[in-house]
């Protein structure tokens, strides 16, 4: 059962010079968590904002919770729950104010609406500033509490459109903690994000999109191994790289990267830790010290390079 | 409908917090209209001279009150922009509400701002020698006047919201059109001073139609120069009336396409 489908959307802006979507297809099951991956202006936000039928695509289809989105977008609007890249809460009303605003939208009760919203506050850790205007929130707080204002009517499906860009480090794990505890739940999600970290940290499955299109589909390790097995990665003195090379290259039969900046020797290996022991030996019969050896799985960032030939954070804001 | 008219209620009891939530902005947005009066009273007050019993404060006040009001054009669009620009039109609009909801309600909620604003300046006018001289049935009817003006104006205020999307500038675009508009009319100074031309441009100003309209309801003989026997001159509240009429035809339906059909 799928309770996200988008088929061949397309979009452009300003009179079709700009392609955002271009024929991008897309599904989640329900119950799971699709991390929509991508660089800026790859069409992340666009595609949220035409699910959560804030913007009407120029040709294809989606479907919501089994509603058609441009048909029916007042029924979607029912089931849905969207978050977006920025705090979109009033903030000079406190979090409290906020939150019994949007149950009374929701067409909840009065006294439901507040109930629903102390609750809420609670769960997000919230209650202590409940009474305090958003606009002395930490960003973190301002994030968790416009998540709160999407799960005022408990959602079918859950927009996030990149939930944790421009929160520090620390803010970061917190949101993933919650949206962990949310996927818990059963909620379907759907996350955008620049960060192959998180995709790989929250989604059930990946869509890599770049320009617009679904360049690859799969689970984190499936996207992994389409980029082909481990790395060995070697660093030494800077006298020792050229002779460290020629190891490394004959043990993995391919030719290896130097990063002769952090003099580093990376190689793609078949036998894995077989491989390592072997460049080990043959590195102390050759007496080189190694200062850092290891076998890496390809991260997200290989596959985006794998399959797009640029990294994920290189591409200019639009 | 009836949960349309709920939404939107809604979306004014907001705006009623914030200024709750942030005074300041209420009393800053009393404090000059007051700061004119006083100002306009005691420094042209002396060397305008109006044949009005009472003095220059009779002839100012409507001109006041119709200013005031006409800048609810720069806080609907403001304040609307700056909704946008925060996200939160994005959120109202991915909510199952009526999609005239927040447009209509913010709208409701800057007339109920008015409210506060004109019954502060008729204080003050009060205290410095104002004294409308109609029935209280005509003064009343002059202030339901003034918020039907208001009213219209904030819908204008919501389209230029949505069209420049920048608090700060559409800010100063309104003024830039508010500013000549009540300038360029009745409101401060006759304009029996003003080359004939512009006279014909002053009066059929709708400025000066709604001030000739509220001097004549605050129980004023208005003063025309060249203009005297023109329609507006002689009919300003009909005037008026029809202006507001059609400010609201015009900008209503084009706002309300404008957010529906808005991205940011």
């Amino acid at each position: 059962m799928k309770s996200v489908i988008a088929e061949h959307l397309t979009k452009s802006y300003d009179k079709g010079s700009v392609m955002a979507l271009d024929d991008l297809s897309l599904d989640v099951a329900e119950g799971t968590v699709l991390s929509v991956l991508g660089p800026n202006g790859a069409g992340k936000t666009t595609t949220v904002r035409i699910l959560a039928t804030l913007l009407k695509p120029d040709s294809g289809n989606a479907q919501v919770a089994g509603i058609d989105v441009i048909k029916h977008p007042d029924k979607v609007r029912e089931v849905i729950g969207l978050s977006g890249q920025y705090a979109a809460v009033d903030e000079t009303l406190t979090g409290w104010d906020n939150l019994v605003m949007f149950g009374r939208l929701y067409h909840l009760g009065r006294q439901q609406s507040i109930n629903r919203a102390n609750e809420l506050l609670e769960r997000f850790s919230l209650t202590e500033s409940a009474r305090r205007p958003i606009k002395t929130y930490s960003g973190g707080m301002r994030r968790r509490l416009d998540l709160a204002a999407s799960l005022i009517v408990q959602p079918k499906v859950l927009f996030l459109d990149e939930p944790t860009t421009g929160l520090d480090p620390r803010g970061r794990m917190e949101m993933w903690g919650v949206i962990e505890e949310l996927v818990k739940g059963g909620v379907t999600l759907l996350l955008t994000t620049q960060y192959l970290e998180e995709a790989d940290q929250l989604a059930d499955e990946i869509a890599v999109i770049d320009h617009g299109k679904v360049i690859a589909r799969g689970t984190s390790d499936a996207l992994k191994s389409q980029v082909g097995g481990e790395r060995l990665e070697i660093t030494v003195d800077a006298n020792h790289i050229a002779a460290t090379t020629q190891i490394v290259e004959k043990i993995s039969g391919h030719s290896a990267h130097v990063d002769s900046a952090i003099r580093k020797i990376s190689a793609p290996v078949s036998t894995g830790a077989q491989a390592l022991m072997d460049v080990l030996r043959a590195l102390d019969a050759a007496g080189i010290h190694a200062l850092d050896v290891g076998l890496k799985r390809p991260s997200l960032d290989d596959v985006f390079m794998a399959l797009t030939g640029h990294v994920a954070e290189e591409e200019p804001k639009p | 409908m009836k949960n349309a008219i709920m939404d939107s209620l809604i979306i004014t009891k907001r705006q009623l917090m914030q200024l709750a939530r942030v005074p300041e902005v209420l009393i800053f947005s009393t404090i000059q209209p007051v700061m004119f009066v006083l100002l306009f009273r005691f420094v042209f007050g002396g060397s305008i001279s109006t044949g009005q019993p009472g003095g220059y404060i009779q002839l100012l006040m409507p001109g006041i009150f119709v200013q005031t009001v006409a800048f609810t054009l720069a806080a609907t669009a403001s304040g609307l922009a700056e909704d946008m620009k925060k996200g939160l039109i994005d959120r109202f609009r991915s909510l199952p509400i009526a999609r005239s909801a927040l447009v209509v309600g913010r709208t409701l909620g800057d007339s109920l701002l008015n409210i506060l604003v004109l019954v502060v300046m008729a204080a003050a006018g009060l205290a410095v020698g104002w004294r409308p001289t109609s029935s209280i049935l005509n003064i009343l009817a002059a202030f339901l006047f003034l918020l039907m003006f208001g009213y219209a104006l904030s819908w204008t205020g919501i389209f230029a919201g949505l069209a420049v999307k920048d608090a700060r500038t559409v800010q100063n675009v309104s003024f830039l059109i508010t500013f000549p508009m009540t300038f360029l009319s009745n409101a401060f100074a006759p304009t029996t001073g003003m080359p004939k031309a512009l006279q014909y441009v002053a009066e059929w100003n709708p400025v000066s139609t709604m001030v000739a309209a509220c001097r004549q309801l605050f129980g004023l003989k208005n003063q025309f120069g060249a203009t005297a026997n023109s329609f507006p001159s002689q009919h300003p509240l009909a005037t008026s009336i029809f202006y507001m009429l059609l400010i609201m035809v015009i900008f209503v339906p084009l706002s309300v396409r404008k957010y529906k059909n808005s991205s940011n």
